[in-house]
């Protein structure tokens, strides 16, 4: 078995190299020149996107441009936003309503692990029972709803088109949903696979694949009326994730179906990780390389990077889940293949990095007014974090010390929380508005939620961090009882509770804002809702 | 690029390593014969076992001790390293990522009382203080004293947990669910390990 595996990787090894090599001699990788503006009007270079959609915007008495488009390039990109409208909104919508039952979900969990007899007397409310409910809740209701509500918006702009098959993607919304209530019905119920990630029962899991089918319809029928030349990074990641989602949901679990014991294990891991890595990160990191430039005006740092890193990223990232398993009954080699492909995971990461910082740099002013950037930013430095994080410890000694412990539960929060749903609440600041035609309303609201879930995570991520260490060193110490790993971490698990409960807190208003947004409740604003005008902070620099 | 190099290139990656994570090891494991000391599950310990995975047990005990060279598993209790085949009768595999409380791979070995089981379901602080495990009070029947049947099975419940006036019945479930957690033994010999290494020869004085 070694030496076939050593083979067949220097033969892939050989392959990857030739394709790299034809691609930089094709060009394949550049785009030519101009690939990283092509998100941009020609005139709009150095002009942030007003993300307030019912302004009067005066066009510049110079140029007679709007925000540097002609009336006519204004007039196709409202046209694009509104041909997704239905689609979107009906994913935006159900994303944020899951939000809040699984956030709920998920802070009744936490509290029962330091009030064990807490809400003791039902089955249904027991912590084996919840955090499954959780997981599934956050993981397929929010992240993915949220995650396809901002691919479907995206698309349209992106190809500078309007949104082809939309109805496909409505449909797939309406399937989509039942799939996550059956799902969590009958993990409530006590239905269950009995494996992590994938609980659903297969009927279930039958309605995924077919919604997430539907799902890329759109892209593909709207890629063919596409009026753009190069395809821009964007849509790279988007069309890798609609096409990974339903192959790994139908193989993941179809073959655990069938398969038993060690090799069920390994491919439950190789799911897992990859929902995390090939369909939460590239749909989270195509809205970060959209919205980012377009909202400091300004193309990315290094286009070429971007396209690299992106094989880079499905190569590597596809093959780390058995780093889940390091120490278990697995082949070694496998466990190899798993941290190897994790450590060099740092190049997709960097490269990203790279990219998205860089872009940033000298613009952080920006932060300062736009709710969308402060939320993507935060979200793209987490990202950068939680990948240094996961890599450092899928090595051998690190994960010695914190397989098994809280600090893995942490770490998984960082990149679906701190990463993923940053990017996705900053992605809704700014599509929703354009899609209902109706600015946010209350821009205080936006800042509690922004206040509310970063220092809530902070307090969680920290606090967990650190009683998973904690935890880690206790059951390391062979003299210790284990009890002693238990009693160390209760005050970091109640530190848990309390972020979480902010956390909590912060959705509420978030999800009371889109609400007043949708039903064009509140005063209809000419202003962009943001943080705090420029001219205000200008003025107050000046003083 | 186009669009169907991307669809194909990103669906080939991902399937190649499906093929790595997951048929390989198939390919690998799939044909081990169960080990002569492993005994399949009854159908008692099948009901409890389905009740482990119901109440989510595995998400705060593991069931894969490691080795002795990488953590104290071992010295724990919590036995040898495990091995696929321990796995052998194992749908869906419990292996589990989470030691919020121990690994119980061999829990059957260091704890065979059914009595010590049934109470620690029933209240777990009433035999390990300061226990983070929930109570499972529902699998459990409370009646009054006077009106057991006969061949009822009554739990003695310590104080404070107890009741004045009221029994504690065993169900059906938690006493399969006990015969999972009792069937849990894996030190049956194995020739899946490598042998183990002679410790280093003390330098002489």
């Amino acid at each position: 078995m070694a030496a076939a595996v050593l083979v067949t990787t220097f033969l892939m090894g050989i392959v990857a190299l030739v394709a790299v090599l034809w691609a930089v001699a094709k060009g394949q990788l550049s785009g030519g020149s101009n690939g990283a503006r092509v998100i941009f009007a020609p005139g709009e270079l150095g002009i942030g996107e007003n993300p307030n959609p019912t302004a009067d915007l005066e066009p510049d008495p110079e140029t007679g441009l709007v925000q540097g488009q002609t009336i006519d390039e204004l007039q196709a990109r409202i046209e694009a936003d509104i041909s997704s409208r239905q689609p979107v909104l009906a994913f935006a919508g159900s994303a944020v309503l899951w939000l809040v039952l699984g956030s709920v979900l998920g802070l009744i969990a936490s509290i029962k692990m330091h009030e064990p007899d807490w809400l003791n007397e039902s089955r249904l409310l027991t912590f084996g029972r919840l955090r499954p409910m959780h997981l599934n809740v956050v993981a397929y209701g929010w992240l993915s709803m949220a995650g396809i509500a901002s691919a479907l918006w995206l698309i349209p702009r992106l190809l500078r088109t309007t949104l082809k098959g939309g109805g496909f993607a409505l449909l797939g919304a309406v399937l989509w949903n039942v799939a996550v209530l059956g799902g969590v019905t009958s993990l409530g119920a006590g239905v269950s696979e009995g494996l992590e990630w994938l609980e659903f029962p297969w009927p279930v899991d039958a309605l995924f694949v077919l919604a997430g089918g539907l799902v890329s319809l759109p892209l593909f029928f709207t890629l063919r009326t596409r009026r753009v030349e190069h395809l821009y990074v964007s849509v790279w990641y988007l069309t890798a994730a609609l096409v990974w989602f339903p192959i790994l949901f139908l193989v993941g679990n179809g073959f655990s179906l069938f398969a038993h014991g060690v090799p069920q294990a390994t491919v439950n891991w190789w799911f897992a990780h990859n929902v995390l890595g090939l369909w939460f990160t590239p749909l989270a990191l195509a809205a970060s390389y959209y919205l980012i430039p377009k909202i400091i005006g300004r193309p990315i740092h290094s286009y070429q990077l971007s396209l690299m890193g992106f094989w880079a990223l499905a190569l590597f990232y596809s093959h780390v889940g058995i780093h889940h398993l390091i120490g278990g009954p697995v082949p070694t080699w496998l466990v190899t293949v798993s941290i190897v492909t994790s450590m060099m995971m740092f190049v997709p990461v960097v490269a990203v990095a790279i990219n998205q910082h860089f872009t940033m740099w000298g613009h952080f002013r920006y932060l300062l007014t736009s709710p969308t950037l402060r939320f993507v930013v935060l979200g793209a430095v987490t990202y950068t974090l939680v990948s240094f994080q996961g890599s450092l410890h899928s090595l051998r000694t690190l994960n010695t010390l914190t397989h098994f412990t809280h600090y893995t539960v942490a770490h998984a929060h960082l990149g679906a929380y701190g990463f993923a749903s940053m990017i996705f609440f900053g992605s809704m600041y700014f599509y929703l508005p354009r899609v209902v035609r109706f600015e946010w309303p209350y821009p205080r609201l936006i800042t509690a939620h922004f206040w509310f879930v970063f220092i809530g995570f902070g307090v969680y991520f920290i606090g967990l961090s650190i009683g998973g260490l904690l935890q880690g060193f206790a059951m390391l110490r062979a003299e210790s009882p284990f009890m002693d790993s238990v009693t160390v971490t209760i005050p970091f698990l109640v530190a848990r509770s309390v972020g979480g409960a902010l956390m909590n807190v912060g959705h509420l208003i978030f999800a009371g804002h889109v609400l007043i947004l949708m039903l064009h409740f509140g005063r209809a604003r000419t202003a962009p809702a943001q943080f705090k005008p420029l001219a205000i902070i200008a003025a107050e620099l000046k003083s | 690029m186009k669009p169907l190099e991307i669809t194909l290139g990103a669906a080939s990656i991902v399937m190649f390593a499906g093929a790595v994570l997951g048929l390989a090891p198939e390919l690998q494991l799939g044909s081990i014969s169960p080990p002569a000391g492993l005994k399949p599950y009854t159908l008692s310990e099948r009901r409890g076992r389905a009740t482990y995975v119901d109440l989510g047990c595995m998400y705060c005990h593991s069931q894969q001790p490691r080795d002795k060279v990488q953590a104290p598993d071992e010295e724990r209790g919590w036995g040898r390293a495990a091995t696929p085949g321990d796995y052998s009768y194992d749908r869906p595999h419990l292996l589990g990522t989470m030691r919020t409380g121990p690994d119980l791979l061999n829990i059957g070995v260091r704890q065979p009382s059914e009595d010590w089981h049934l109470l620690h379901l029933y209240q777990p602080r009433a035999v390990v203080p300061g226990s983070i495990m929930p109570s499972y009070p529902f699998l459990f029947v409370k009646k009054d004293r006077n009106l057991l049947y006969p061949g009822d099975r009554t739990l003695k419940v310590p104080p404070p947990y107890d009741e004045p006036g009221v029994a504690v019945v065993v169900t059906e479930e938690a006493r399969d669910l006990v015969a999972y957690l009792k069937s849990l033994k894996r030190n049956h010999p194995t020739d899946e390990l490598p042998p183990p290494v002679p410790p280093p020869e003390e330098a002489k004085p």
